[in-house]
């Protein structure tokens, strides 16, 4: 048992951003502990996929290519992350804890009689002992926590959090075509479609700029404001359950303890007063900045730069601003 | 139709978080426990699907300590028909896939049609047991559910994913995680909560579920919580008021020169 096998997850022969992460961590973690850096594909179409994960260091590419794999159906890509750990025998498996990886992990885990810890923010391999960060209690705590007898060791990591590959040495690129003896049970439940959402295809957990909106935002139609800042940043759209509660927007977009959790490079919150439940959603941004008309919100507090005053007045000055910053 | 619905009970998602001394658990003493909110949709949800069809029953399940009966007579007050309480000394120090195989041994002797969770449990922040017993007892699952659709022996739901849904198709059994926007649970009512009173609520210990012991508990775990710290607190900012037009140009400035974020 060596080396790391990465799950890179792909969508419409795209690999996603998180999926980039994971092989940039995977990377990182096959230098550390020694053993190949191999990356798993799984989907209809993977053509090209190969090349640029070989060139972010992928020492073995593993391809399970199906005409049944166009949507994802849990059973079928469990059975094919499971024949690729037997494949190659890992030491560390990472996945991402996006929307496929937090479904799929538990189920391979099983598979395997493996143990997982979700949604990290750390690794830490340490002779023969891996022990991984992870934010409990909606980031109100961290806790580390550690492998017993487990191989693989199993990992899914938050998004935002680990970082894009950066201009490495291309990996050996020994690529391997997996035949899966796929079983009809294993399509039990299966996606036969997607509908994209109301905020377009940026969800606040991948995105690198989260702008939200809160109690302030008295109606649906004034999160246009928050929507033009968004746009102007080319950020995300988020919310305060308060807003999500009055049905003035989506679910999706909630950022807190019953919604997502989210660390972008920046985060705006607009006529946000801090509950403590929004605040454990997004205190791990890296840069925090509030606009609220009350200057004793506790929002404040975790706000790196704060802006007392009326939302409506300062967000078009403050898209105006940043257009000319961009545009400069 | 036979539903069973896996909950659990969780700390008030408003509580301030502290440390226990040992430093690998929260301190509990000052706690309100709740049951879970993502259980909450899992619990209305089968109560919804029982009463369309006109027959069956909502089984509700959990694992935990003595206080867990106050989560469990939440679901059985909002109109569950019965419950089972898993505890054990056994059971101390499981991880995520030890309580999977716990709950699955006592779901496997019901053989219900389906089996509702929340999508996660609040604090732990998992978000793998649901998955888990789909897998322990091999049937298919969905998760992250905001809508669904019972016809016969299939379903159609919505799976929240990033940007969007994913239209899903599954048979029965099978294991569902709610989600927020499911449904709008409903509160109990004074009729309900003296009902609740008297629905039974059936032990079981490792024994009554014939598990074997190096399976659960610490024993079995083959990960382990060794530290829990509160995050390292973040230095004051900076705060601009009165001149909103002036605070804007120079946050806008300072996110560009100084922060370097746009």
């Amino acid at each position: 048992m060596a080396g790391v096998l990465v799950f890179a997850e792909q969508r419409d022969n795209k690999l996603r951003k998180a999926g980039l992460e994971a092989v940039a961590e995977g990377r990182r973690q096959a230098s550390a502990i020694g053993g190949d850096l191999s990356v798993l594909l799984v989907g209809d179409d993977l053509s090209g996929l190969e090349t640029e994960v070989i060139g972010h260091g992928a020492d073995i590419v593993l391809k399970v290519k199906d005409e049944r794999l166009g949507f994802y159906a849990p059973g079928a890509w469990a059975r094919a992350v499971t024949r690729g750990v037997k494949e190659i025998e890992p030491r560390l498996l990472l996945m991402s804890a996006t929307a496929m990886g937090a479904d799929l992990a538990p189920c391979v885990a099983v598979a395997l009689s493996t143990g997982l810890v979700t949604d990290c923010t750390g690794i830490d391999v340490d002779g023969e002992k891996i022990s991984v960060r992870k934010p409990v209690y909606s980031g109100k705590a961290i806790a580390t926590m550690e492998f017993r007898d487990s191989l693989p060791a199993m990992v899914t990591l938050r998004p935002n959090v680990f970082g894009l590959p950066g201009t490495g040495k291309p990996g050996r690129g020994e690529v391997r075509n997996l035949e899966v003896p796929f079983e009809d049970a294993d399509f039990r439940s299966r996606a036969v479609g997607v509908e994209a959402g109301d905020g377009g295809t940026l969800d606040v957990v991948e995105a690198d700029i989260v702008v939200s909106g809160g109690r302030a935002m008295k109606g649906p139609e004034n999160f246009k404001y928050i929507k033009e800042l968004a746009d102007a940043l080319g950020g995300a759209v988020g919310a305060s359950r308060a807003a999500v509660d009055a049905g003035w927007i989506d679910h999706q977009h909630q950022v807190g303890q019953t919604g997502k959790v989210v660390s972008p490079s920046l985060y705006i919150a607009c006529g946000i007063s801090g509950a403590i439940q929004h605040l454990a959603g997004m205190s791990s941004s890296k840069v925090i900045v509030a606009i609220n008309k009350d200057p004793e919100a506790p929002i404040f507090r975790i706000a790196d730069y704060g802006i007392v005053g009326d939302l409506y007045e300062a967000i078009p000055l403050f898209v105006e601003e940043i257009r000319r910053i961009k545009g400069a | 139709m036979k539903i069973v619905t896996a909950i659990k009970q969780v700390p008030d998602t408003e509580t301030k978080i502290a440390i226990a001394s040992g430093g690998t658990g929260i301190d509990e003493s000052n706690i309100n426990w709740i049951l879970n909110p993502y259980d909450e949709f899992a619990v209305e949800e089968a109560l919804k699907i029982r009463d369309a069809a006109g027959e069956g029953e909502v089984i509700v399940v959990t694992v935990g300590p003595d206080r867990v009966t106050s989560a469990l007579r939440t679901c059985l007050a909002m109109g569950a028909d019965r419950a089972m309480h898993l505890d054990d000394p056994a059971f101390e120090g499981c991880d995520a896939l030890g309580i999977a195989r716990i709950i699955a041994a006592a779901v496997e002797r019901l053989s219900p049609d389906l089996i509702l969770a929340g999508q996660y449990a609040v604090g732990t922040d998992n978000r793998q047991v649901g998955m888990m017993l789909a897998g322990l007892l091999d049937m298919p699952h969905v998760s992250v559910v905001t809508k669904l659709e019972v016809t016969g022996r299939t379903l159609k739901a919505h799976r929240e994913v990033e940007g969007g849904a994913e239209n899903v198709e599954c048979t029965l059994p099978c294991v569902i995680t709610a989600q927020k926007g499911l449904n709008e649970p409903r509160y109990a009512s004074l009729k309900g909560i003296m009902a609740a009173k008297k629905k039974p609520i059936e032990k079981k210990s490792a024994a009554d579920l014939g598990l074997d012991a190096a399976t659960i508990g610490a024993k079995g775990a083959r990960v382990a919580m060794t530290k829990l710290e509160l995050p390292p607190p973040k230095p004051a900012g900076r705060l601009f008021k009165d001149d909103v037009a002036a605070a804007v140009k120079e946050v806008a400035r300072l996110l560009h020169e100084e922060a370097k974020v746009i």
